[in-house]
């Protein structure tokens, strides 16, 4: 039986360049909302929390609403980079990002808000910058953290279903990611497809799992 | 020179008292001394000249740059105020050497200059074989001896302390009051230190100020503010005093003598300029300035008979708790000669008596 390891291939490739992005911005918004208060941080808060609790298919929704084709970002994003958003690997990408933002903003704040302030106010002392402080000083002590939550992000970015079906579509050889995949097997029958993919992602899975609990475990002592 | 005057106000909550700091002091070189009890803002204090706070109202100026201006809005940022600070716990970089802990406060030099200074802070504060390892792995005196060469590595105009000798044991106490007396001699850095320790005011401080609540309530140099305390307060939180109720009966500014009532019985002392007869008064006597002996039939002149509570027998002295809150200590050889006395008297000094 021949395996398609297209839907593997790409879902490896979406979830790297998702968790990348959400590191960028998920480790700056941790930051804005662990060091400074301003007005409307409850609505941020709040804001980056919503993904993980609105049902996939309703955030789906409202994505093809903001970057369909007729949209405005949408027609913005195909006027830049001369192609549609919407049912594109790219568009697989966007949707993992909404889960893996969420995910790195609640554990990086969090480990960000465990450093003992005086460290930070001795970086501050000693003249370094706020970048300084954050680079050689928060980031090197919530190292192990910061990765275990990536590498969490990534597990779910590897999994992501509702949203991407909704904006990327099942297009095989295109944007079917292993979840839409298995997904598809099953629907037509195709059992032992289904079963082969299925015992793959798992494995992914706990391997994953097992090395995030690892260097967290590691990090507390 | 630092010239500060603040003002600092926290409202009030369901679980907590509103709670005010006003302020307004100058200190210049030599070591000034922020004592009181906790909570009377010495920590806000010293985090406001660091940057680490912002006053509502007020101005700091240190070397005659503006460091905070509330009336114009100018605020430096901690890391342009060039002040080294030490912090209570050390806060050394756990993820960092030794080295690496003294490189990070000389960035800003360029890399031949900085390797060098740290090499030479390793050697002054004796450091040398301990710089590769990090702070979990030094003992106390190596941490204590980092924080601070770390503080003045950078060459800062003021140094900082907040209580730096809390929660340490006996010896490391001494080695840090060395430390700091080897640190002013040798760099000459004015320094302002928080503490509620007495004995540190004693040691380390030139000039004392006195917070309660907020306020400054008396200035000068620890041996003044110890020799005449502004008033009872002062008195109270300084700990070191006898203070007993008194009244005045009788005043004689011609033989500069006077008459005190305490607990009942007639006192001889001093005369006190700018009281009146009948007044009501604290008697302000430390414990070594009293005597206690045997009672052998009635009191004599300034005894008072006085029921012993307690003693408390330290290795060069005993310290001898007496109804009526009043303490006298004695060296102990004194106190072992006397050790059988079944009633006592404790007598009071005609001269030296100050009243509050």
């Amino acid at each position: 039986m021949p395996v398609d390891w297209f839907p593997l291939w790409l879902s490896l490739k979406v979830a790297l360049i998702a968790t990348a992005l959400s590191l960028v911005i998920g480790l700056w918004l941790a930051y804005l909302l662990a060091h400074r208060r301003f007005r409307g941080m409850e609505i941020l808060d709040a804001a980056t929390a919503l993904p993980l609790v609105l049902p996939p298919t309703v955030l789906g929704y409202y994505l093809l609403v903001l970057f369909g084709r007729q949209a405005g970002l949408g027609r913005l994003y195909e006027w830049v980079t001369g192609s549609p958003l919407v049912f594109t690997w790219q568009a697989a990408v966007l949707a993992a990002m909404f889960h893996a933002v969420p995910l790195l903003v609640i554990f990086a704040r969090a480990a960000f808000e465990s450093v003992d302030r005086n460290y930070e106010r001795a970086a501050r002392n000693l003249g370094a910058s706020n970048w300084r402080v954050f680079w050689k000083v928060t980031l090197p002590l919530t190292r192990r953290s910061i990765l275990a939550a990536a590498i969490l992000a990534f597990a779910r970015s590897l999994g992501d279903f509702g949203i991407t079906i909704m904006i990327a579509g099942n297009i095989p050889g295109r944007t079917q990611t292993v979840a839409v995949a298995i997904y598809d097997a099953v629907e037509s029958g195709n059992g032992a497809l289904a079963r082969t993919l299925v015992v793959i992602v798992s494995v992914v899975a706990v391997v994953i799992l097992s090395l995030a609990n690892r260097l967290v475990a590691r990090q507390a002592s | 020179m630092l010239e500060l005057r603040v003002q600092k106000r926290f409202a009030g909550r369901p679980d907590s008292a509103p709670f005010s700091l006003q302020l307004e002091f100058r200190a210049g070189a030599g070591v000034t001394v922020l004592f009181g009890p906790s909570g009377a803002g010495k920590t806000l204090t010293l985090d406001s000249i660091a940057g680490f706070a912002v006053p509502d109202e007020g101005r700091i100026l240190l070397d005659d740059e503006i460091l905070f201006d509330a009336a114009s809005g100018v605020n430096l940022p901690a890391r342009a105020r060039h002040c080294g600070y030490v912090f209570q716990n050390y806060a050394l970089f756990p993820h960092m050497t030794l080295r690496q802990n003294l490189a990070f406060a000389a960035e800003r030099r360029p890399r031949l200059e900085r390797h060098r200074k740290v090499n030479e802070m390793l050697e002054r504060f004796h450091l040398t074989d301990a710089a590769g390892r990090r702070p979990h792995e030094l003992s106390g005196g190596q941490k204590q001896r980092c924080s601070i060469a770390r503080a003045v590595i950078g060459e800062p105009r003021l140094l900082l302390l907040d209580e730096p000798a809390r929660g340490l044991d006996a010896p490391l106490r001494r080695e840090l009051y060395d430390l700091l007396r080897q640190v002013r001699a040798e760099f000459s850095i004015p320094t302002v230190l928080v503490t509620h320790d007495l004995e540190e005011c004693f040691e380390l401080g030139d000039e004392m100020l006195i917070l309660r609540e907020g306020r400054l309530v008396q200035s000068g140099p620890p041996r003044a503010i110890a020799e005449r305390p502004a008033n009872v307060e002062v008195a109270r939180l300084l700990g070191i005093f006898n203070l007993l109720p008194a009244d005045i009966v009788e005043l004689n500014p011609q033989s500069n003598l006077s008459r005190l009532r305490v607990g009942g019985f007639d006192l001889a002392g001093p005369y006190f300029p700018g009281r009146f007869k009948g007044d009501r008064v604290w008697l302000c006597v430390r414990p070594d300035q009293l005597a206690a002996t045997a009672r052998n039939g009635a009191p004599g002149a300034n005894q008072v008979p006085a029921q012993l509570l307690r003693v408390v027998e330290m290795p060069d002295s005993a310290r001898l708790e007496f109804a009526g809150e009043m303490r006298v200590q004695m060296p102990r050889a004194e106190y072992d000669k006397q050790k059988a006395n079944k009633e006592w008297l404790v007598e009071f000094p005609q001269q030296g008596l100050k009243v509050l």
